[in-house]
């Protein structure tokens, strides 16, 4: 009987947070300004967001096989959806576009690459 | 370094999996959600996803077009071959229950699935990685200076 109260409350705590993770990058996708911080706030829903909820339903299932396909599904997730913004924000970055900054200005990758041509 | 290091250490991971998955798909198709077709479309995905991260050079060297042309035809000569061995045993074309008549748990419609679901199998994914290897060859692979 305890052990089935904690059982709810700890997937409750795991599903209210993931929830609470997938509401903040939605908040973040429409709201931030630039498609960086936009790619931060949409790969955070992907991977903890989507991660805390498969932990939830986990300790829900129990120790059984379900338990363990879902485990299968968050490790799956938890290396394809970082690789999957990485490489979007890399092909952006790649083609030029520049991020929207404040005081500090980061290199542009183009002079980055004709400097690096003189040097040689 | 190389700028595709995240994506190919990932993918060196990604890939044993991604074909393991196709045979579950295919061996568990009696009991859940799978079959022939959906094990082949993975496990062409899988050498797909290869020869997107490693070129497409790499991915001939794999799995050679050679093979792709002779598993595309095998799979259709599995698939053929069941139905004329059920004939060969006296029945209907595709009559599984010929393999093992006096079967009490339909063990026969069972094996003549299992073969023809083989057939599928082979055929899909040879089917889908001819025409990634039609299409994908007849462009040059692109440099990383040229994006």
């Amino acid at each position: 009987m305890t052990l089935e109260i904690i059982q709810l409350v700890v997937s409750g705590a795991f599903l209210i947070s993931g929830v609470f993770f997938v509401l903040a990058g939605a908040v973040g996708v429409l709201r931030l300004p630039d498609f960086y911080t936009r790619m931060h706030a949409a790969g955070m829903t992907d991977t903890l967001g989507a991660e805390f909820i498969i932990f939830g339903l986990m300790v829900q299932a129990g120790f059984t096989q379900t338990s363990l396909k879902l485990f299968l599904i968050a490790f799956l997730l938890f290396l394809t959806s970082p690789t999957a913004s990485h490489a979007v924000a890399d092909a952006a970055h790649h083609a030029g576009l520049k991020p929207l900054l404040g005081k500090f200005r980061a290199p542009n990758p183009a002079e980055v690459k004709a400097n690096k041509v003189e040097k040689h | 370094m190389n700028p595709h290091v995240i994506l190919r250490v990932v993918a060196k991971m990604l890939i044993p999996l991604i074909a393991l998955f196709a045979f579950y798909v295919q061996f568990h198709g009696d009991f859940g959600p799978g079959g022939g077709f959906q094990a082949g479309v993975i496990f062409a995905s899988s050498i797909i996803l290869y020869a997107l991260i490693f070129g497409m050079a790499a991915a001939k060297k794999a799995m050679p077009p050679s093979w792709v042309r002779i598993g595309m035809s095998l799979g259709v000569l599995l698939y053929g071959g069941t139905g004329v061995a059920t004939w060969l045993l006296g029945g209907n074309f595709l009559d599984y229950t010929r393999f093992a008549p006096e079967s009490t748990h339909a063990a026969g419609q069972h094996w003549g699935i299992f073969s023809v679901e083989l057939g599928v199998l082979c055929t899909v994914a040879c089917a889908m990685l001819a025409i990634f290897y039609a299409f994908g060859s007849r462009v040059q692979d692109l440099s990383d200076e040229d994006w």
